[in-house]
């Protein structure tokens, strides 16, 4: 039901566009409290910039993908323009795919780029979710997250019918999902752990990752409380305030700047629609098509993994989904060790938001560059020739696709 | 206002009435394309198959099998804090739309995908009765 066939061929109508990602901004990650949600934004353009050689001037474009504390901003990205000082912007967009943002906005920078509509887009996320402890509401008699998780259950349909049934938040929702995969392809506890367990072996790897001094065995996994199951706390992402961004511009300025480029040989997105429990598949199949095709490699060429993690289920179907596993056999490949330090495929090399931060979108992006221009440190993979990242979003609702490189083509 | 130990009670949205109206009379009922016949549930003020507004309520078998559940370990509300460890289910009626739902005198470790249930009501207040399920025979 994903191909598109009939619809479009992606092989005749997409071509490369000539662009790279110049620059990479990443602040301090987790329980940092100096800055609101804006000033992680400007902090992470602003080193960006520094990372490219760029100054703000040059910038004349900006994409915005807000985090849950811009609250229902929908002039975001005007805000971050008025913060930053930026004038005569070209192009300029708050985008909110959740997940699957980071990934499109370098797309739609890099189709603004190839057009001539503008020549270098910052592409920023920030969050500060997070609450210093001394600002924390009483927990006395009120458990946690409950306000917000019973107003989300409220709907102008529903009122809050699934409250009354207890359904409260999103790893629920998640949970129906992965149950029933692992109901009919056979995914077991273990090969969830497994997802943790790897991820953490990279993230002890990573002096940005909020578990860099924690180790993690099969058997703490298992220990850890569950949050709802079949998720165990490890299952799930952390919570991270911050905020990056990544600077693209055009293949031929990139050459001449600071850093190494990072090619974008191939992009796409697939947004599935219907049931995320019956489809049992994310939008990789769709958004894969084109990304491949113009990157002229297909999965047996991917050499390294950079995948959206919101939970350890999500990278075991987007291994699926790519190809890299036949359906319900990725749990094995990945607690074989293939996708851990020294395996056959990194996944996740900085640990991903299970185990490094939570940036939605940019978790997965932000080392990917780090991979590509050889300056992960101690987690550098020899192998980075084709990177592969993904995003993710809702539930397995929208999905994007970025095929990077250091090499030109 | 609710006591902080009581579970939270459905709002009767105009959009539900006639669905708890039904509940209270010891129906389950969903709502039905008029346009192409389509059903679905929850309610929504256009059909996503042919785009149709209007619809009707129709009454289905209440007869299903759980497509998917979770064991929820979190307190969200306080009305649940005695209730965790719980399972939220998601039922497929024979009929198609899919239901969220709690299973009704069922150990945690037997509730499993596949399992055929049955509409039983659970009466929260006079205004709100709430469809759950029970196991049945195959
Ligand atoms: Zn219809």
């Amino acid at each position: 039901m994903f191909d598109g066939d009939g619809v479009l061929s992606y092989e005749d109508t997409m071509r490369k566009c000539a662009a790279a990602i110049a620059g990479l901004g990443l602040t301090a990650q987790g329980k940092v409290y100096d800055r609101t949600h804006v000033g992680f934004a400007v902090e992470a353009v602003r080193l960006a910039l520094e990372d490219a050689g760029l100054a703000r001037t040059d910038l004349d474009g900006l994409l915005l993908n807000p985090g849950v504390a811009w609250g229902q901003a929908t002039m975001g990205a005007f805000m971050l323009q008025q913060a930053l000082g930026l004038r005569n912007l070209r192009l300029a967009a708050t985008v909110n795919l959740g997940g699957a943002t980071a990934a499109a906005m370098v797309q739609q920078a890099a189709l603004a780029i190839d057009a001539g509509l503008c020549t270098t887009v910052a592409c920023v996320f920030s969050d500060r979710p997070l609450q210093p402890p001394d600002q924390r509401r009483s927990r006395a008699g009120e458990p946690t997250g409950s306000a917000a998780a019973y107003a989300a259950a409220r709907s102008p349909a529903t009122g809050n019918l699934d409250a009354a049934y207890g359904q409260f938040g999103t790893n629920a929702l998640y949970a129906l999902v992965a149950r029933r995969y692992m109901h009919v392809y056979g995914t077991t506890q273990d090969d969830l752990g497994a997802v943790a367990v790897a991820q953490r072996r990279w993230a002890n790897m990573n002096p940005a990752a909020q578990f860099r001094d924690v180790p993690l065995t099969l058997a703490d996994y298992h220990a850890s409380r569950w949050v709802v199951e079949p998720f165990h706390v490890l299952d799930c992402c952390l919570v991270s305030n911050g905020g990056a961004a990544v600077i693209v511009t055009s293949a031929d300025r990139a050459r001449g700047l600071r850093k190494p480029p990072v090619y974008i040989w191939g992009m796409g997105q697939g947004h599935p629609g219907g049931d995320p429990a019956e489809n049992l598949a994310s939008g990789a199949p769709l958004a894969m098509r084109p990304a491949f095709a113009t990157a002229g490699v297909e999965t047996r060429d991917v050499q390294l993994c950079e995948l959206y993690d919101c939970y350890t289920f999500t990278v075991l179907v987007t291994l699926e989904d790519y190809g890299f596993c036949p359906r319900g056999e990725a749990g094995a490949f990945v607690a074989e060790g293939h996708t851990a330090p020294a395996g056959r495929l990194p996944v996740n090399t900085g640990g991903g938001q299970l185990s490094s931060f939570y940036m939605w979108g940019m978790t997965p992006l932000v080392e990917a560059v780090l991979q590509a221009r050889g300056e992960a440190g101690e987690r550098q993979v020899p192998r980075r020739d084709v990177v592969l990242v993904s995003g993710n979003g809702g539930l397995l609702s929208t999905h994007s696709t970025l095929v990077l490189s250091p090499l030109a083509s | 206002m609710s006591t902080p130990s009581a579970r939270p009670i459905p709002e009767v949205s105009p959009a539900l009435a006639p669905y708890f109206a039904a509940a209270r009379a010891g129906r389950l009922v969903v709502q039905r394309c008029t346009g192409c016949g389509a059903l679905r549930f929850p309610p929504r003020e256009l059909c996503s198959v042919c785009l149709a507004t209007e619809a009707a309520w129709q009454e289905v078998s209440g007869r299903g099998e759980i497509f998917s559940y979770y064991v929820m370990h979190q307190i969200y509300h306080p009305g649940f804090a005695a209730e965790v460890p719980y399972a939220v289910v998601v039922v497929k009626l024979e009929e198609g739309p899919k239901l969220t739902s709690n299973v009704v005198d069922c150990p945690l470790d037997e509730i499993a995908i596949g399992m055929p249930v049955e509409v039983v009501f659970e009466e929260l207040s006079p205004e709100v009765t709430l469809p759950k399920f029970r196991r049945r025979a195959r």
